[in-house]
């Protein structure tokens, strides 16, 4: 291994600024003359505006301007756009409602965005923003699934009917209902997955900043994508061509896929900027995060999973309505669609799945991607229905599993939900996962737990996800509005040293160490002299960003494409300076030799020969040694795994703690494994934050009561215990680094292995379901409930 | 927050004569609630008299057949506090199962008993071992001090001095707390006094109360199979987002029971 290189636990780069506080995240920054914007939401969950008020608040002094919905549309800002379009059933497209930055005539959700306060404190636009006068007319709401999808429910938007903004389906449903017909047994649950928060620990924070001189816009935003928010705001909201706005996303504190989407703050701070001639700065508190940043999960589904005699699954059909919120955020149609239903054959050779899912509008905050984006949801349901399939199968869940996995030899293999897996090794993983939680003694554990008074029980799922959408036609043809490759730019500096320049954004993941290793593995350089640059439109040429564990599987192999550009450059410089042959170069500790001789050229003097072309090849190679590579994935990377979770429960309480969790897990090859274990920690805290703790709810008016870290319980460290993790790996058959992708696999796996582990500790009880969160009243009542 | 005007006065009467007259001044101790309230824009007082300058606030001592702690104490400090660990360890305990470190290094408990938070800690400790609130002007007794939510016998301009214990023969405090924000859902102090048996509850009505009924029991057999022939009333109890009245009428028998069995019952 090279030091510093690929597999390596190299320590993170950025740590020391982050540890130290040094860390320059957006409300960091602050531009000369800058103002404070208090955007002012409304308190009610629809309604209608019947005026607007604004000369109380526009005499506080310090207030400088107060804006509407009105001045916005006057000025030709248009709509939040939505970046990706689903069909229903029937080929028509879904329901596209406009939306508004500044609500205009309607709000739809407590949270939604009435007017912003210009001011030259924060607290005087907070002042001047509660002496704003909105006359809200209020109609009816619907604040969930099932209000949204009663026959009589009020109507979210007038003019679309049930409020369904679409009807969607995938897979055969012919043949689906055929393996149905002759099953020997079927297994049928109904299920709610839960909303949740991402609550990054950095909240949102936006400043506009407009040079009237160059005509000129600038935003600083917590995005994890800053291109895409330049493409989609620049072209769709505000008209504006690429060269007069640059979007910087700096240091970024957590997104969890909240800080993928172009958010209507960031249009109403470049707008406000360009009015007033002044920057323009808005950062959320973390009240108002619970009611502005889009939510996760909330489904509603019924599962059935037909199968022989033997237990071997013969079909699998589901039926989805998913809560979109109130207006259509950024890839909201694609979450519980092509991330979820695609899915739903997991690890095993089910061989019909037909699913249907409506995405339903409700008077809540709009809802979008959350760590995993369907793929948890898809877990989620698959697993639970497999520990009730092995029930009426009467066989182990290790068994059943096992009976249906696909097998090492099947692939690639084709899901009947249009996927195709490249590789895997599903018993290998198993087998892996049950050696380590040391499967086979849980039953004196269980009777030892008995002992004080606690049940114990063991839960086991396995995942599969599917990694850096792609490829960009396909996505297209699906309906993404957008392309899904990534771009990397190296530049070798005259010196030798190495500047990055990647389409990816780091907000925890640890690219400016992971990257650099790909930069010491391939160049020999040393892994300090290299910079990894992301988050700037100005300084990176081209990028889509980082959600759906993709950085590694599609920005690190654009990456190493570049990286082997430079590699074919620099042998010819080294051939010219070397006298001798390109195909008679290699590459070692950080020199480029003549195979075989002990001729070497150090790799700094190519980078120098090459900006200082004294001795150089001018006739036949250009100067500089810079190379940039746009990489589109031929496929998906398909991560899986197998958790086995053991949890005790207190009866008298109905307190559910997490004792053990073992992660088996197959993200193809690794390049730091340190950073991909602490990944798995993460994800794994934050599906046992799904499975136990988290809950996001709103009252029958839609104010959401679960609005503070008092109510919403984020799992604290008390809450998980120490992890035992392990990989098995199966590298990925179609990127040359064979990687495969590990951010969301610990939130993917883990809700259902715990549930399954609650419900096996409940099984003298016989419980059939304990709703996520489980928490001590829902364990005790479903214990109640069935004394 | 709102503007407001800070007053850190040096001594009880000054801070008396700030808070006197004006029903827009709030007394600050710890800060734990009015802090964020104000933050919230909850609470808008038009002046702060923050009384941690008021050294006579401070500081814990042995009265002989009593603890007297200081309005201005710390949680951590009772935590820590040698005195109290042992003469009532449960105390003790108690404070350190407040909040977290930060809550406990600011929070003080002469601002947890002048809140009445319905869910804090300290409540049941001063009713559960019969404790009494000094204050600028008089004592009161705990079973007259905790009125409703939030709401306490003080009058607006009084302020709490100390909070006197008797050292019981024995005490334990059980808490189930809220996952999120750890306060008590139900917590139950259980003493024994000199002449008498006590049982408080705080988290599960309006303000912390006293379980007669228990009491009675217990002084008959001090037993914890007696608790669970003891169910509290859940009709006045507390429903919210994490508990139901039903839960929290079973969650206090359940840590009265600890209670007892952790002293021996």
């Amino acid at each position: 291994m090279i030091e510093n290189g690929i597999g390596a636990a190299v320590r993170r780069k950025e740590d020391r600024r982050f540890i130290t506080g040094a860390g320059k995240y957006v409300d960091d920054i602050n531009r000369p003359n800058q103002l404070y914007g208090y955007i002012v939401r409304s308190p009610v969950a629809h309604a209608r505006i019947s005026s607007i008020g604004i000369s109380s608040a526009e005499q506080i002094p310090g207030v400088v301007a107060v804006l509407t919905g009105a001045d916005m549309a006057a000025d030709g800002v248009g709509g939040v756009p939505c970046g990706w379009g689903v069909n229903n059933k029937d080929g028509s497209p879904m329901a596209e409602p406009p939306h508004p930055p500044l609500a205009t005539d309607v709000v739809r959700y407590v949270g939604d965005q009435v007017a912003i306060v210009l001011a030259e404190s924060r607290s005087v636009a907070k002042d001047a923003g509660e002496l704003l006068e909105v006359d809200y007319d209020e109609l009816p709401v619907v604040a969930g699934l099932e209000a949204a999808s009663a026959d009589d429910a009020p109507l979210v938007y007038d003019e679309i009917p049930g409020n369904i903004c679409f009807d969607w389906e995938i897979g055969d449903k012919a043949a689906t209902d055929k393996a149905f017909d002759e099953a020997a047994s079927v297994a049928s649950l109904d299920l709610v997955n839960n909303r949740l928060v991402a609550n990054a620990m950095e909240p949102r924070s936006a400043i506009g900043e407009y040079d009237d001189g160059k005509d000129e816009h600038t935003l600083y935003t917590t995005s994890q994508n800053p291109h895409v928010i330049r493409l989609l705001m620049g072209a769709f909201v505000m008209g504006l061509p690429e060269h007069k706005l640059r979007v910087v996303a700096p240091d970024v504190g957590g997104g969890f896929g909240s800080k993928i989407f172009h958010y209507a703050e960031e249009a109403i701070v470049t707008w406000a900027a360009k009015r007033v001639n002044r920057p323009v700065k808005w950062t959320a508190d973390r009240s108002e995060s619970f009611i502005s940043d889009a939510h996760g999960r909330d489904h509603i589904s019924r599962a059935e999973m037909a199968m022989d005699e033997n237990g071997i699954f013969l079909g699998l059909r589901v039926s989805t309505r998913a809560n979109l919120g109130a207006y259509l955020s950024t890839f909201a149609p694609s979450v519980p669609t092509y991330l979820y239903a695609t899915l739903l054959a997991g690890n095993y050779k089910t061989p019909a799945i037909y699913a249907e899912v409506k995405g339903m509008f409700t008077n809540t905050v709009p809802v979008d991607a959350y760590r995993g984006a369907g793929r948890p949801e898809a877990s989620y349901l698959l697993e639970r229905l497999v520990d009730r399939a092995a029930k009426v199968a009467g066989l182990d869940p290790v068994e059943i599993r096992r009976r249906n996995f696909i097998k090492p030899e099947d692939f690639p293999y084709a899901t009947p939900v249009a996927l195709e897996y490249d590789t895997g090794d599903y018993d290998a993983t198993l087998d892996k996962a049950l050696e380590l939680s040391d499967y086979n003694n849980f039953e004196s554990r269980k009777a030892e737990s008995a002992e004080r008074g606690k049940l114990r029980g063991l839960g086991i799922a396995t995942y599969i996800e599917a990694c850096g959408i792609a490829p960009s036609n396909v996505a297209g043809a699906l309906g993404a509005r957008a392309g899904l490759y990534e771009a990397g730019t190296v530049r070798v500096n005259p010196t030798g040293s190495v500047t990055v320049l990647t389409g990816s954004h780091s907000h925890g993941q640890g690219h400016e160490t992971t990257f650099a290793q790909l930069v010491t593995e391939m160049l020999g350089v040393d892994f300090d002299a290299v910079d990894i640059v992301h988050g700037d439109t100005a300084k990176v040429p081209f990028g889509m960003g980082t959600y759906g564990s993709r950085s590694a599987a599609v920005g690190g192999v654009a990456l190493v494409n570049a990286l082997e550009k430079i590699r074919t450059k620099a042998k010819k410089i080294a051939a010219h300076l070397l006298e001798a042959s390109d195909d008679d170069i290699d590459f070692q500790d950080g020199q480029l030799v003549v195979a075989g001789t002990d001729k070497a050229v150090p790799f700094g003097d190519v980078a120098m020969a090459a900006y200082v072309p004294h001795n150089y090849p001018l006739d036949t190679l250009e100067p500089g040694l810079e190379e940039t590579a746009f990489y589109d994935p031929k496929n998906f990377t398909f991560p899986a795994g197998c958790y086995v979770c053991e949890v005790e429960i207190d009866t008298d309480t109905g307190q559910v703690d997490v004792v053990a969790f073992t992660a088996a897990d197959d993200f193809g090859r690794i390049i730091n494994p340190m950073i991909v274990e602490g990944q798995v920690h993460g994800g794994l805290a934050q599906g046992i934050g799904q499975a136990l703790y988290e809950n996001c709810v709103y009252d029958d008016s839609g104010q959401l009561i679960s609005g503070s870290l008092m109510d919403y319980c984020l799992p604290k460290a008390d809450n998980v215990p120490d992890f035992s993790v392990t990989t098995n790996v199966t590298p990925c058959t179609h990127n040359v680094l064979g990687v495969k992708g590990c951010g969301e696999a610990g939130a993917i796996g883990a809700p259902p292995a715990v549930i399954n582990a609650v419900l096996d500790a409940l099984s003298a009880y016989n419980v059939e379901d304990v709703p996520m969160p489980a928490t001590p009243q829902r364990v005790w009542q479903a214990m109640q409930a069935t004394k | 927050m709102y503007d407001f005007k800070y007053h850190r006065p040096a001594s009880l009467d000054e801070a008396k004569q700030i808070l006197s007259g004006n029903e827009e001044a709030k007394a600050i101790s710890g800060g734990m609630t009015l802090l964020p309230t104000m933050k919230l824009r909850l609470a808008r007082p038009s002046d702060v008299v923050d009384l941690s300058g008021i050294a006579e606030l401070s500081g814990i001592n042995d009265n002989g057949s009593r603890i007297e702690i200081g309005a201005m104490t710390r949680h951590a400090d009772v935590a820590a506090s040698e005195v109290v660990r042992s003469a009532i360890p449960a105390l003790a305990d108690l404070a350190e199962s407040i909040g977290d470190a930060q809550v406990r290094n600011r929070g003080t408990i002469g601002g947890s008993v002048a809140n009445s938070d319905p869910a804090a800690d300290y409540p049941a400790a001063v009713l559960g071992l019969n404790g009494i609130v000094k204050t600028d002007c008089r004592e009161i007794l705990a079973d007259d001090f905790f009125v409703g939510m939030f709401e306490t016998a003080l009058a607006e301009d009084e302020i709490v001095v100390s909070v006197t214990f008797p050292k019981p023969k024995r005490a334990a405090y059980c808490k189930f707390a809220n996952p999120a924000s750890r306060y008590a859902i139900v917590g139950v102090m259980i003493a024994e006094l000199e002449d008498s048996i006590r049982v408080a509850v705080t988290g599960a009505g309006a303000c912390a109360f006293r379980f007669t009924a228990l009491e009675e029991a217990l002084s008959g057999s001090f037993d914890a199979d007696v608790v669970s022939k003891c169910q509290v009333d859940a009709t006045d109890l507390n429903t919210d987002l994490h508990a139901s009245a039903e839960y929290r009428a079973h969650l206090v028998s359940i840590m009265a029971a600890r209670a007892v069995t952790a002293l021996g019952g």
